[in-house]
């Protein structure tokens, strides 16, 4: 792979920045599936009590 | 101000960054593993007594399968020297220089904490237990310690790979009973037999990477003595759930006709010593291998249904 360092630090390639980005998206995703995970799941277990304040 | 002069760029330096695609990530979860062990555990939560809602099923599968995937990235953090010298291995994301060793273990300790987080949350806290010591048992006890010094490193460590449906069956609130331990023991006198057949082939791959499997250590006639042995042992046991009750009879033929074809497999690795043909035999105990726990564990699921249907 051709990477150079530079006075810039280290400048990634055209094909290092697309599999960054692709990497990114993926984090994304695995992160949107974590929150839709934990909201089905509080729903399920508590019901309607998920939005009941304790008195 | 950050002092610029304190990065290191040495061309060395400038190699340590990543070049992982996302599939690189995905295979470090060693997802042919991970799809049986989902399977196991499916099982295992469908035939836990009691009720439970079907997303929190589903969640309780997603968390035990992240958890094996941690487990396997883990695993190939550690071996990556190992691996790298064995034909099997060496194009696993590590060795391969696709993934950095620092990333893999990122990877899989991030997944390890939060899949048993997420699954004391979504299940109950002994499934949790469970999923964090199936991991703590494959990594520190199996990888780190007994695959590099002991040749029955893969039947005691075999016991990280039995536990999916003991997860499953307590994650369905079942805890830990006879039945649970007893799809435990299945693929815990599975693992042998199925392992072993693949080392008879790849015995020069782990003797090159100082592997002591037992072809390496103990020679090839004394694998396919234990092979048969396990077999001998493994089959009889099968059957135990069904002459216990707790399976009918669709398991009761399956598990005698694809263990009678286990047994033939085994034994034709036994009588058959050297040579090609001894290869060809092991290579269909192994494939045979994981279609016959495939088997079982489908018998005891189409039982169940039938039994609720």
């Amino acid at each position: 792979m051709d990477e150079r360092p530079t006075d810039k630090g280290i400048v990634l390639t055209e094909e290092q920045k697309r599999r960054r980005r692709a990497r990114s998206i993926a984090i994304a995703l695995a992160l949107a599936a974590l929150v839709l995970l934990v909201y089905v799941v509080t729903i399920v277990k508590l019901g309607p009590g998920a939005v009941q304040r304790p008195n | 101000m950050t002092d610029l002069s304190a990065i290191d760029r040495r061309p060395e330096a400038a190699l340590a960054t990543s070049a992982a695609e996302v599939a690189d990530f995905l295979a470090l979860m060693k997802p042919r593993v991970m799809s049986l062990v989902v399977f196991t555990a499916f099982v295992g939560l469908m035939l836990a007594p009691g009720h439970f809602h079907p997303v929190l099923g589903f969640a309780a599968l997603v968390c035990i399968a992240v958890g094996a995937g941690a487990a396997g990235a883990l695993n190939m953090w550690y071996d990556a020297d190992i691996d790298a010298v064995m034909s099997r291995t060496a194009r696993r994301p590590i060795p391969a220089g696709r993934v950095l060793p620092g990333e893999a273990l990122g990877f899989g300790a991030t997944l390890a904490v939060g899949s048993v987080v997420m699954l004391g949350l979504t299940a109950n806290w002994l499934a949790a237990a469970l999923l964090a010591f199936t991991i703590f048992f494959y990594v520190a006890i199996y990888t780190m310690w007994l695959k590099r010094s002991t040749p029955q490193n893969i039947v005691i460590g075999g016991a990280a790979g039995a536990f999916p449906p003991m997860i499953g069956w307590a994650a369905a609130g079942g805890g830990i009973t006879l039945e649970s331990v007893l799809l435990f023991l299945i693929i815990f006198l599975w693992t042998p037999p199925h392992f072993w057949a693949l080392s008879l082939v790849r015995s020069g791959d782990y003797a090159r990477a100082g592997i002591p499997m037992l072809p390496v250590v103990a020679g090839r006639a004394e694998t396919r003595r234990q092979i048969l042995i396990y077999t001998a042992v493994l089959v009889p046991v099968s059957f135990a759930p069904w002459l216990l009750g707790f399976a009918g009879p669709v398991y009761g033929v399956v598990g005698a006709a694809a263990g009678a074809l286990l047994a033939v497999l085994a034994y034709r690795v036994w009588a058959t010593p050297e040579g090609r043909a001894s290869d060809v035999a092991s290579r269909r105990l192994f494939g045979f291998s994981i279609l016959y726990l495939f088997a079982l564990f489908a018998g005891l699921l189409v039982d169940r249904a039938v039994l609720i249907g």
